[in-house]
């Protein structure tokens, strides 16, 4: 999108990666954005028969190059510095706004994309476009510059600050030195909360991306805990504990509950078997695959359950080389 | 293909446009069995269910799995759609049936990202 890359100063700069996932962001964000939330609301606007020398003096003041020109609330036409030029070399700075001003209005809708806003600039050259309501109305007004700071703003609400986030947790391993360095999450589960279920889930999934972790890597770990903590919540009399053990080099995920516990545990490993009442099997759940599919995501998985006392489930994941998370390499040389 | 051109060839309705629809698909997963999915999807797919609650976007969050399509018309609760907007997993509700929609997409190009299960 050349006219956007315009519009940031980038051209001319050579683009690394890093650059070219903020633009593609940028282009996303075009299109998510819409003008209404990009323009400027107060806008500075004169009347047809105002003379040409009160809006030298408006532009002047207000610091603008453009002003549209409204009748009885309808937008009629749009006055440009460069209108006030022509009228300034013929010396008519006395004469009405409608004598210099464009009636070809170019405008915008407040409700469609920015991208449309930086199209429209890009085929008709003008500084600044008049934003209209679905009536006509004008609403607005909006420059490159209003797209630029609204893009940016965006872009650092959601964007860098998730990128910050990664960047300061992505380090923890590297900045922390201790012989065995590890991180612990734990959840605490209610029993029948599925409205909620998930959740704990999906705070794992979130910190193991933020901590550098690979999107292979932490979907495993995210699917395997999930099914887990649905168990806990589908099964367990009192709910129970996730604790989540990260270390640079392996992933040591438990859950803890203190029953029923199960009567057969080689039965429960096994494929299309199930407890689980119609109530959770209407919600997707129970279809005797969560073990299962558990034992397909990790190294190792260790089941310790008996009636009446609870269950132990034990999930290690060993990090291949490219998985590990950074470590200061000779932690005796480390300051 | 991505989310906005299944949106057209499912006919369906976005209940969330507020989430961005430029996401590629890479195929497609049909199943009411979140366990089924958890084990056999495979990352950027879509997602036709006729299941419609909160279960579903967790476990579209967990796989990678970059859209939801409800079948038959099929409406979540607010809460459902408030969750999916909050993760950014587009959802759309399409008239027709499971079959239908499959047939569809799978016409349309986009092949099944589904693993065979193999115990």
């Amino acid at each position: 999108m050349a006219s956007l890359q315009e519009l940031q100063g980038r051209k001319g700069r050579v683009i690394t990666d890093k650059d070219a996932r903020e633009i593609s962001r940028v282009e996303e964000l075009s299109y998510d954005l819409k003008i209404s939330e990009v323009m400027t609301r107060d806008v500075k606007t004169v009347s047809p028969e105002m003379p040409m020398s009160s809006v030298l003096e408006i532009l002047r003041v207000n610091r603008i190059s453009g002003t549209p020109v409204l009748e009885n609330e309808n937008l009629v036409g749009v006055l440009s510095i460069e209108d006030l030029v022509r009228c300034m070399e013929k010396n008519e700075l006395h004469v009405p706004v409608h004598q210099y001003m464009s009636r070809a209005i170019v405008s915008v809708n407040a409700y469609d994309s920015v991208v449309k806003a930086i199209e429209t600039f890009s085929t008709h050259r003008k500084g600044r476009l008049p934003v209209v309501d679905e009536n006509g109305k004008l609403v607005g007004i909006i420059t490159k510059g209003d797209i630029t700071r609204g893009i940016l703003s965006a872009l650092q609400r959601d964007y860098h600050e998730e990128e910050l986030r990664r960047y300061r947790a992505s380090h923890l391993f590297e900045d922390i030195t201790s012989d065995r360095t590890s991180l612990i999450l734990r959840y605490d589960i209610k029993p029948r909360d599925y409205t909620n279920g998930g959740q704990a889930s999906s705070y794992i999934k979130r910190a193991l991306l933020r901590l550098g972790a690979t999107p292979q890597l932490a979907r495993q770990c995210g699917i395997a805990i999930y099914e887990a903590e649905m168990n806990l919540i589908i099964h367990t009399d009192h709910g129970g504990v996730i604790r989540v053990q990260i270390e640079p080099h392996r992933i040591l995920m438990q859950t803890t509950d203190d029953g029923p516990g199960i009567a057969d545990v080689d039965k429960a490993l096994t494929p299309g078997w199930s407890t689980a009442t119609q109530e959770v099997r209407d919600m997707g759940f129970g279809a005797g695959m969560g073990l299962v599919n558990i034992q397909r995501c990790v190294d190792k998985m260790t089941l310790d359950s008996s009636p009446g006392k609870g269950t132990k489930l034990l999930m290690e994941i060993i990090l291949r080389p490219e998985e590990r998370f950074k470590e200061i390499e000779d932690p005796e040389t480390a300051p | 293909m991505n989310v906005k051109e299944l949106v057209e060839i499912v006919e369906g309705n976005v209940l969330n446009p507020q989430v961005s629809l430029k996401h590629e698909l890479k195929g497609g997963c049909g199943a009411d069995l979140m366990s089924d999915v958890l084990a056999s999807v495979k990352p950027d797919a879509v997602l036709l269910t006729g299941l419609c609650n909160v279960q579903v976007v967790r476990t579209a969050q967990m796989a990678d799995v970059r859209a939801i399509v409800f079948v038959r018309g099929k409406m979540p609760q607010p809460d459902t759609i408030e969750l999916a907007t909050r993760e950014g997993i587009p959802l759309i509700t399409s008239p027709f049936g499971m079959f239908e929609l499959c047939g569809r997409l799978y016409r349309a190009g986009l092949s099944s990202l589904e693993d065979p299960v193999i115990n």
